[in-house]
């Protein structure tokens, strides 16, 4: 062979293009034929919560009861008779493992939907590669909204479907002055932005704002701030091991939960459970879902999962009781595209989510009673319940919504406009896609 | 709503409030590192595992307290036991052997820390647990305006308890001068008929023992959970950079370091105060990277 300097350029060139164009062609032929469900195969979803690290008090429970819920709906015959296979993976806590993980899921895995994730930065982190790839993420947690996007589905409550009773329902029986205590990140702000709102609203007075670092365990300055300002009560959003070690100072600080009660979006039976109930005692929770919550459907969750291989830690709690929700919206999201298809391979992850617009999950199968997803902001309609921790570290509920409370994601940002199931309509008449 | 201000006035009785809290911030971080720095100081070994002793400690505390039922107050020197002689254990079979190697015994002390983590997560599960403590000592002090919290009162105590055993042990008995000599030369002291090989092994078991007994108590004081190592190590670590190795550095940096993050978290709020924290650690090491005291006794 004759090799000139000439002909190796070209061919270099030549290789050099080929192997530019190749993988395109390749990803797009593969994206083509490749259905995200094959018949005759498993379904495949993901299962992306954290099992290691701060995180894993709360995650480590969500990833039961997803694996809990999946083998329920296996039991009873699949989806659209077909078996769902879960792909678990640990995102250990870790911002950049979530990314990490939900690019494997996708691309290696090829799993339909994922679902996971508890805080804020989770979600944000995997946010723009499901949005790059078009795919879908259910997130089952309470969230602080102010996002609009055309590939998330949120089954947890929204900060307004949070304060707006919770924040009065304090005021009224406690007093006007609240302290807030926060973890240092997106969601606790913005909750405390929505808190400042309401309390407005009923004539209430922030008397200090804190903040402490995702892992935190030290709270004795807060407390020291705390004494000083004399508020009637204190509004927490601190969240993971923060929150037990917080409410373990409380007491060893000398505060008495009758006298200065915390009203938390985030301390329920998982919380209580490994703070010790003599801790948790006297607080309250705002959250759609209780262990104690009394319907025939919850009875049924809460004793087949305690009595399940998952139900090792002994309670149900609203993040969970979210998750079991998400994993329902999602199969009835698949039946909905099947009856629109009628071919179970041409259903993509975009189409369950588009069918997914005002999908109802009946008080049959919904612990929390009769919700549904609201067809334009993709956030879930609910009723928020008020909950005060009992010796026992069980809730007893004071106070229930009547009514279903609509999500609203831009609620104390309405010049940002109004979401939309095609992206954000903002006030001058622009759509923007996928607004974080 | 007026605290959107950044600065918070001055108020006398919450400022004096305020610097009890930095002692005792202060009396926690010297005892996570006064393990650390013993270890360091003696044998030039960076124990990366001494947050997960800590840990092991803490979740040892656990076991005799909850299934085993014995009184907190003797779980502590129990835990002391235990844990020294696991790091006896490790010391005899991992770090002997890497004395010579300083690089290996970093990532092998790193490698000892993951092992622990993922036993106690397989053996214990995620969930964070609690120590609990004798209910009598749930009481505050309350002077006119001072707050006292029992815990952090003991605490404090046996801070300075474990500060006045260490100084005496290293200064007041023959094995302590011994620690000291191989301290300054290890060579010469081996020639002196000092077993070197027998000191480096007690001197690592009595600093993972006290990593040990600061588990139990920060158990009882904040959450259980198999990651919880990583954070006491950092503030282990920064007490041990700016204090030098020596006991008496390792208590002014630990006092100075304890306040100054109470103070600043005081007048603006925690998030801000580490961060002077830090800056001002950064900005120390610049001029003093040998750290506040060092006793002249280190020959490295």
């Amino acid at each position: 062979m004759n090799l000139t300097r000439r002909s190796m350029l070209k061919n270099a060139g030549l290789m050099g293009a080929t192997a530019m164009a190749a993988p395109t062609l390749w990803i797009k032929d593969a994206m083509a034929a490749d259905p995200w469900i094959k018949k005759g195969g498993k379904i495949k979803v993901g299962i992306l919560f954290s099992q290691s690290g701060d995180l894993a008090v709360i995650e480590n429970d969500s990833n039961q009861v997803a694996q809990y819920a999946i083998d329920e709906i296996n039991a009873n015959g699949g989806v659209a008779g077909m078996q769902v296979e879960p792909v678990i993976v640990d995102a250990k806590s870790d911002i950049k493992v979530y990314s990490e993980k939900i690019s494997q899921l996708i691309l290696r895995d090829k799993v339909i939907s994922t679902f996971g994730g508890y805080t804020s930065a989770s979600r944000r982190a995997v946010a723009p590669i499901v949005m790059a790839r078009d795919h879908l993420f259910y997130y089952p947690t309470c969230y602080e909204g102010r996002e609009c996007t055309q590939n998330i589905i949120n089954t947890g409550p929204l900060a307004n479907q949070h304060s707006f009773d919770l924040i009065p329902f304090m005021v009224k029986n406690f007093g006007k002055k609240v302290y807030l205590i926060g973890s240092n990140y997106i969601w606790p702000k913005e909750s405390n932005k929505n808190a400042k709102v309401w309390l407005e609203k009923v004539g209430g007075e922030v008397v200090g704002e804190d903040y402490v670092p995702l892992g935190s365990s030290e709270f004795a300055p807060i407390f020291n701030k705390v004494r000083q300002a004399k508020p009637d009560f204190i509004f927490s959003t601190v969240v993971g091991d923060s929150d037990i070690a917080m409410h373990k100072q409380f007491i060893e600080e000398g505060f008495k939960s009758e006298k200065l009660p915390i009203a938390a979006l985030t301390t329920g039976e998982i919380e209580v459970r490994a703070m010790g109930a003599a801790a948790g005692a006297g607080h309250f929770l705002s959250a759609p879902y209780f262990q104690t919550l009394d319907t025939p459907t919850n009875h049924r969750f809460v004793e087949n999962y305690l009595k399940s291989k998952y139900g090792g830690g002994g309670v149900t709690h609203y993040n969970m009781e979210e998750t079991y929700l998400s994993i329902y919206v999602w199969k009835a999201g698949v039946e909905a595209a099947l009856k629109k298809t009628g071919n179970i391979e041409e259903i993509t992850p975009r189409m369950i989510r588009d069918v997914s617009a005002g999908i109802v999950i009946d008080d049959n199968i919904s612990p929390e009673g009769k919700v549904w997803i609201d067809p334009d902001n993709f956030n879930i309609w609910l009723k928020p319940k008020i909950g005060q921790c009992q010796a026992n570290g069980q809730f007893k509920i004071v106070q229930s919504a009547a009514e279903h409370v609509a999500p609203n994601p831009m609620s104390i940002y309405p010049e940002r406009g109004v979401c939309k199931a095609d992206g954000l309509h903002s006030p001058d008449g622009k759509i923007e896609k996928n607004v974080l | 709503m007026s605290v959107n201000f950044f600065w918070k006035a001055f108020e006398l009785y919450p400022f004096l409030n305020a610097l009890f809290i930095g002692l005792s911030l202060a009396s926690i971080w010297f005892i996570a590192a006064i393990g650390l720095a013993i270890i360091y100081g003696t044998m030039g070994v960076v124990n990366m595992a001494h947050g997960e002793f800590i840990m092991v400690g803490a979740y040892t505390t656990y076991v005799l307290q909850s299934l085993l039922g014995i009184n907190f107050f003797i779980c502590l020197p129990l835990v002391f036991i235990i844990v020294g002689l696991f790091g006896w254990g490790v010391e005899r079979t991992i770090i002997r052997s890497l004395y010579k190697r300083p690089l290996d015994t970093l990532l092998a002390t790193w490698g000892i820390s993951l092992v622990l983590v993922q036993a106690v997560r397989l053996i214990f599960g995620t969930s964070p647990l609690y120590v609990s403590v004798p209910n009598w000592l749930n009481f505050q002090i309350d002077f006119s305006f001072l707050h006292l919290s029992g815990l952090r009162l003991l605490i404090i105590i046996i801070a300075m308890g474990l500060f006045f055993a260490t100084w005496f042990l290293i200064n007041r008995t023959s094995w302590g001068m011994r620690i000291r000599a191989v301290m300054q030369d290890k060579e010469m002291a081996s020639c002196f008929g000092i077993n070197t090989d027998h000191v480096y092994g007690l001197t690592f078991a009595y600093g993972a023992g006290l990593a040990g007994a600061a588990g139990g108590l920060f158990g009882a004081l904040k959450t259980l959970f198999p990651d919880m190592g990583s954070g006491y190590i950092v503030e282990a670590f920064l007490v041990v950079v700016v204090g030098g190795i020596g006991l008496l550095g390792t208590v002014f940096s630990a006092t100075a370091l304890g306040e100054l993050n109470s103070v600043f978290s005081y007048f603006t709020n925690d998030t801000f105060a580490r961060f002077v924290l830090f800056t001002l650690v950064v900005v120390f090491l610049r001029f003093r990277p040998q750290g506040i005291l060092t006793d002249g006794l280190k020959r490295r």
